[in-house]
């Protein structure tokens, strides 16, 4: 499979999620944020990072750049594309996904391991686990906030577009086991046509034994699926 | 033509960072604050006669860029 990673001024992710694709035999392609073309891909990831200092708002100028406009020509054609923490600030303020992503509730930069669990997994990105399963990843943001309006949440629990929410070990979806205040617990959403999955955790971190644990390798193992 | 602009989170979306700056404005003694909300303010001066173009170029600024509009409302007002 082919992928390309999008680099921006700033991103600090890239490199691990390319590490990851590599290991997984990807052909990939580091794409810096100038060009107005991509190579020919199956996956196209937005890392993570703080792309142009998070200024204005977080996300809002990468979502301007060159590349986000082959990105989104690309998304409207069916390929895959994953944003991980600022990656998914960054689609959602290219309108790619929906809702906002606001500070977190207790005004904290939170790095810390969380558990979340699998809401849908038949889609694209996790087919790999089972519905329900609750996985170990790791967080590190100040706006994962996420918020949406009434009749957008309703469009997203109707349709099974909650591909994760936070929860305690055990899968209990609790107040307590929200870190950032996100409207239900949500920690990622895909599009209605399910070819867009943008998430705060960050399954890279945990895709090698060697690192922190590997409960993030089955979601590009979905993808290679 | 210069416009002020101020961007400011919708009413009922939490404001954190306000919360904050309103606790401790009250811990420093004004007790009669009813509430105080953070934004952001934009100084824009534009090369521009045509006022209602201006305006409408300062107007779409807002809607595409400065402004987040799910979560923010943005006010412009002329300076000059």
């Amino acid at each position: 499979m082919k992928s390309s990673v999008i680099v921006f001024p700033g991103s600090n992710c890239d490199r691990d999620i390319a590490v990851v694709l590599e290991k997984l035999q990807f052909k990939n392609t580091m794409v810096w944020h100038k060009e107005t073309e991509l190579p020919k891909s199956d996956l196209i990831v937005v890392p993570g990072g703080f792309s142009y200092g998070d200024y204005l708002r977080s996300g809002a100028i990468a979502a301007k750049s060159n590349v986000l406009s082959e990105v989104t020509a690309q998304a409207n054609k069916g390929t895959l594309i994953l944003g991980v923490c600022n990656g998914f600030q960054i689609l959602i303020e290219s309108g790619l996904l929906k809702g906002a992503l606001l500070r977190n509730i207790g005004l904290k930069f939170i790095s810390k391991n969380v558990f979340i669990k699998i809401i849908s997994n038949k889609n694209k990105f996790c087919n790999k686990y089972k519905k329900d399963q609750v996985i170990e990843l790791n967080i590190a943001h100040n706006e994962g906030n996420y918020f949406t309006s009434k009749d957008h949440l309703k469009e997203l629990e109707d349709n099974d577009l909650i591909a994760f929410k936070y929860s305690n070990k055990k899968g209990e979806i609790l107040n307590e086991s929200n870190p950032n205040g996100s409207i239900k617990n949500i920690a990622g959403i895909l599009n209605n046509n399910k070819n867009i999955l943008g998430m705060m955790p960050h399954p890279e971190r945990m895709a090698d034994k060697l690192l922190s644990g590997e409960d993030g390798l089955d979601l590009f193992l979905s993808i290679m699926s | 033509m210069k416009f002020a602009v101020t961007v400011t989170l919708k009413k009922d979306v939490l404001d954190p960072q306000g919360k904050v700056v309103g606790q401790t404005i009250k811990n420093m003694g004004i007790k009669n604050l009813n509430q105080i909300r953070q934004g952001k303010f934009f100084e824009i001066e534009m090369n521009e006669k045509d006022s209602m173009k201006a305006e409408s170029q300062v107007k779409e600024m807002c809607e595409k860029l400065l402004a987040n509009q799910i979560i923010e409302d943005f006010k412009i007002k002329k300076a000059e």
